[in-house]
């Protein structure tokens, strides 16, 4: 204890009135915090090992329990404040790097709640998609507008690969290793149900997963886990990540621990080992090395897959797509700061890369004055965290949202942001068998399809309050949004006018 | 016609079947007023270990050992689903021995009682179903 | 108050069209007084027309009509003319002073043919030559504005009721094979005469009633191969888009037709013959940005010919009539009947349906 002791951040509060010591919560913390005295017949609680994810909370049959911040505080410093110190102690106790996971929480520019939708009144009519036909459909591809005709004179109707949406939504990569079997079970059912994509991350995938393949992204990660021939070919994507958003510039590191039995498989490594992907694919120290990973995989899977580059959204976002754009990729998805992550060092998470509605912006409008927008479709993410939020990235210029932590909070998660301790209560990032069985694909599969279907119901009427029923329409339509408390700097980067204008 | 399954594979142990159908069954309104500082006498057990577990209740089966067996005739099948009548039950324990599932136990006063699917208490559906927070128990028909 | 191109002002308005399949010239007098009965769908911030087959003794060079704030901006711009084209002919377009038509900037015309040598060195074919000459004077020279630059054609357009603008710019002392006309109710005033529609580029000129919701995803894509959208309206977007689709990228009418006003996924996955849901697939996916949404009803011009289209849900009226070897087009039948009483066989197109006359082959 003594120097090293910190106070728990957070508090048990049972109401013994309604506790009947069922000890439901008891077997449900993975972190051990509760446990019955059988002396006293009372659940009794260690704080010190929660982490606030309301599993217990939430399973607690008479609601007796809630979990609340701490009041035990530190002296109020403005400068030095509480969460500041605490890891000054942590550092000084331990000598290492700290680790965090899930998006960035500080309180940091949120740009979407700053941003306003438009809506017909009047001088052009709203559209009432209960009545009229709406439609949310996006085709992700190149799209290189060669007209060629053949000897009769109609028209050859070849296209560049694509990718078919049901709507601008797909869930982004987390990988079979960093999240469990039966969530990423829950994501390509509800993929392919909802007639949408999800993203393996660098997991490579489980062969129990190849039937959902029409409705799957494979990623090549610069650790090339599970790379192989019929992997590429399974997919309906490529997508090489280059950057993720909550971590630019650093590679992963997934611990020995949760390399076990089909995650080792799966990965193609051996059992135990570390997974450390490193910061650069070794492969690509610039552009033109890029081009050939691109061409590369298009070969390797006859040029009948589009190629997505993913990249973290950094200071000079606008350069690197515009680049990629001439790399040969079909699609760029750019992941902004606020992205999620099973683990990254908490100062680069909290304080690298920038957000993904500026990046967005100013890639969009880099694409078009350089004429080169229709060489690639733009997929962002990095916090898009509802229906109005995507309708915002598409009017800003995305064909289409990538969402991960918004799906995760469907299947459960609470964003306790302990994802690193491998000990998740809901049994999504962790690999531990009874942590895993907590996770029933049929209820998250259920629960991803309707929350999809909620946003698309969502989607489609703001699009109608627009007087716009389909969604390409939308797409780069900036005239739709305004800002509101923004500066001038922010509006010319953003590319709207102030709410008012 | 519907009965209660349940999944192993998805049942994660947590007993809350237990509490849900003992709270169902005690005709009060408020689980902590009903079950605080008592012992529970559910019509489900969950078995098992920490590897795998899953609850347990009456299969209603097609030809039920209890109904045969009942020294007191207390025991009888009406629309399916397997009954007790308490008033007529002595306490032998003879339907205990001959279910081949354990689905039967004592109640806290000692006549046998067993699952009928809710059907007597307020709650509609089974309780154990509704509450199961993994969708581990399910009450659905099969062929 | 901002002047039209530096804001964006939506209006509702009405539109009119008359067509002789035999190549016939009709004198402008019928097409302005065809708008008199639609008066209330105009607000007299804006009138205007646009005459095919008017200028036949100079048919083979690209007519410029030209808005100048005053004598310096014209002199200039007639020395970058001087720089690109040979001019003809230089003329102020006779107009009418009448009281309700006041304010005319200086309105001149030229009938130019483009300097070999310049499109030489630009690598540009002719029609490109004289867009991006067009694009530039309207970007850049202010005070300057090109608001007509087709062969054997012409527009002419003001601030007041349509009625009025015919008078104003004396259009029954011309003669063409096609007219076009537009009465513009805008929700503001924008006190300039190049905010009147039509608009043109090159021989395409456009008539328009309706307020897209697509404009700026419409706008924003279109400005990538080199159009500006100075005047920031829906009109001038659509020209652009309608020369891109056909001028540029080679698409017939019907093909462009069924860029802008796209069938519906289920509409398309509904046709029965394989080819047809394949070509409108893959239209659709290949300009998706070029969808246009929300209310309209155009008359599209063009050399020998007129296209009506109207958004795929119709949120615009728009009637077609016929007689003997004319087509006629209107908001209202009102004004197809004041072109023609007897008209027959008076129909409302669908929504997305593209309507096509052609004048036959050799007759204009």
């Amino acid at each position: 204890m003594s120097i090293r002791f910190i106070y728990p951040e957070f508090e048990v509060v049972r109401n013994e009135n309604r506790c009947i010591a069922c000890r439901v919560c008891e077997r449900q913390c993975a972190n051990e915090v509760h446990s019955y005295n059988e002396d006293k017949k009372v659940m009794i609680s260690d704080e010190t090992k929660c982490v606030n994810c309301q599993r217990c909370v939430s399973l607690c049959p008479t609601r007796a329990l809630k979990i609340v911040k701490s009041d035990c505080t530190l002296r109020e410093n403005a400068n030095w404040q509480n969460d500041t110190i605490k890891e000054i102690y942590k550092q000084a106790g331990s000598g290492g790097v700290l680790l965090s996971s899930m998006g960035n929480p500080k309180p940091l520019p949120v740009y979407w709640d700053k941003i306003l939708i438009n809506a017909s009144q009047v001088t052009n009519p709203p559209i009432d998609p209960l009545r009229e036909p709406m439609e949310t459909r996006v085709f992700l591809g190149k799209k290189n507008g060669k007209i060629e005709r053949d000897e009769n004179g109609n028209l050859k109707c070849d296209l560049p690969p694509q990718l078919e949406l049901s709507m601008p939504v797909m869930f982004s990569a987390m990988s079979y290793g960093s999240i469990s079997y039966n969530a990423h079970a829950s994501l390509a059912r509800a993929a392919t149900e909802l007639g949408i994509l999800y993203n393996t991350g660098e997991g490579g995938l489980h062969e129990d997963f190849y039937v959902y393949g029409p409705n799957t992204i494979v990623q090549v990660a610069s650790g090339r886990f599970g790379v192989h021939e019929d992997y590429l070919s399974a997919g309906a994507a490529i997508e090489i990540k280059m950057g993720q958003g909550a971590k630019p510039g650093i590679g992963g590191h997934l611990p020995g621990a949760k390399i076990v039995g089909d995650v080792s498989k799966t990965r193609m490594i051996p059992e135990g080992s570390d997974a450390i992907s490193p910061a650069p694919h070794h492969d690509i120290y610039s552009i033109e090395d890029l081009r050939q990973l691109v061409f590369s995989l298009k070969e390797a899977t006859e040029y009948k897959k589009p190629v997505i580059v993913k990249v973290a959204a950094v200071h000079n976002i606008a350069a690197i797509a515009s680049g990629i754009a001439r790399s040969g990729a079909d699609i760029i998805a750019i992941d902004g700061f606020r992205g999620g992550t099973g683990a990254a060092p908490t100062r680069i998470r909290d304080n690298v890369g920038i957000p993904i509605e500026l990046a967005l912006a100013s890639v969009d409008q880099r694409l078009r004055d350089e004429g080169i927008r229709n060489n690639v479709s733009l997929v962002v993410g990095g916090s898009i965290r509802s229906a109005s939020d995507v309708i915002k990235a598409i009017a800003l210029g995305a064909d289409a949202c990538y969402v991960a932590t918004a799906a995760l909070l469907a299947l459960g998660c609470h964003l306790c942001r302990t994802c690193q301790s491998g000990k998740c209560n809901w049994g999504i990032a962790t690999q531990r068998p009874d942590l895993v069985k907590r996770l029933n694909p049929d209820l998250g599969s259920e629960r991803l399809v309707n929350l999809m279907t909620a946003w698309r119901h969502e989607i489609m009427e703001l699009m109608g309050g627009m007087g716009i029923n389909s969604i390409e329409a939308l797409k780069g339509n900036r005239l739709m949004l305004r800002g509101v408390g923004l500066n001038e700097k922010e509006l010319e980067i953003l590319g709207i006018s102030h709410a008012g204008e | 016609m519907k009965r209660v399954y349940v999944n192993e594979e998805w049942c994660l142990g947590c007993h809350l079947c237990e509490y849900n159908c003992a709270f169902a069954n005690s005709g009060l309104k408020d689980m902590a007023e009903a079950l605080k500082g008592k012992n529970i006498y559910p019509r489900i057990h969950v078995e098992g270990d920490e590897k795998i577990s899953y609850g347990v209740s009456c299969r209603h089966c097609e030809d039920p050992m209890c109904v045969k067996s009942c020294i007191a005739g207390a025991i009888s099948k009406v629309d399916g689903v397997v009954t007790i009548d308490r008033s007529k039950c002595v306490g032998c324990l003879t339907c205990v021995l001959v279910c081949p599932y354990g689905a039967l136990a004592p109640s806290e006063e000692g006549t046998m009682q067993k699952c009928e699917l809710c059907l007597k208490n307020s709650c509609g559906e089974p309780a154990c179903v509704t509450g199961c927070p993994n969708n581990a128990i399910v009450y659905e028909e099969r062929g | 108050m901002k002047r039209e191109g530096e804001v964006r002002i939506p209006s509702g308005c009405a539109i009119a069209a008359v067509i002789s399949k035999d190549g016939n010239r009709m004198s402008g007098q019928k097409i302005y007084e065809c708008m008199k009965p639609m008066h209330d769908r105009s607000n007299g911030l804006g009138g205007g027309f646009a005459g095919y087959g008017i200028y036949p003794e100079y048919k083979d060079l690209y007519a410029f009509h030209m808005f100048f704030d005053d004598r310096d901006t014209r002199k200039n711009c007639e020395l970058f003319l001087k720089e690109r084209f040979e001019i003809v002919k230089s003329e102020i377009i006779p107009t009418r002073k009448i009281p309700s038509i006041t304010n005319e900037p200086d309105i001149w015309r030229y009938f130019v043919t483009p300097l070999k040598s310049m499109m030489e060195k630009m690598q540009v074919d002719e029609k490109e030559f004289v867009a991006r000459s067009v694009m530039k004077i309207n970007t850049y020279m202010k005070g300057a504005y090109v608001f007509s630059s087709g062969k054997n054609m012409g527009a002419f357009k003001a601030v007041g009721f349509p009625e009025d603008v015919g008078v104003f710019y004396r259009l029954e002392e011309y003669e063409g094979y096609s007219w076009t006309a537009h009465g513009r109710y805008p929700t503001n005033t924008p006190g300039w005469w190049g905010g009147a529609h039509p608009f043109t580029l090159l021989d395409y000129s456009i008539v328009h009633n309706g307020e897209i919701s697509s404009y700026d995803a419409n706008r924003r894509f279109i400005e990538m191969f080199g159009y500006k959208c100075n005047l920031q309206t829906d009109t001038e977007v659509i020209t652009y888009i309608m020369d891109y689709l056909i001028r540029v990228k080679g698409l017939t009418l019907k093909e462009a037709a069924g860029v802008i006003a796209a069938p519906f996924w289920s509409t398309i996955e509904s046709k029965e013959d394989p080819a047809e849901r394949e070509r409108l697939t893959y239209l659709r996916t290949m300009f998706p940005s070029l969808l246009v949404t929300g209310p309209f009803s155009i008359v599209l011009g063009f050399d020998g010919g007129l296209m009506a289209l109207n958004d795929r849900l119709k949120l615009r009226s728009m009637v077609v009539g016929e007689k003997d070897d004319k087509v006629y087009i209107a908001s209202e039948e009102a004004a197809i009947r004041s072109m023609e009483p007897d008209a027959e066989n008076i129909w409302a197109p669908t929504g997305g349906e593209p309507v096509i006359i052609k004048v036959k082959e050799g007759a204009y």
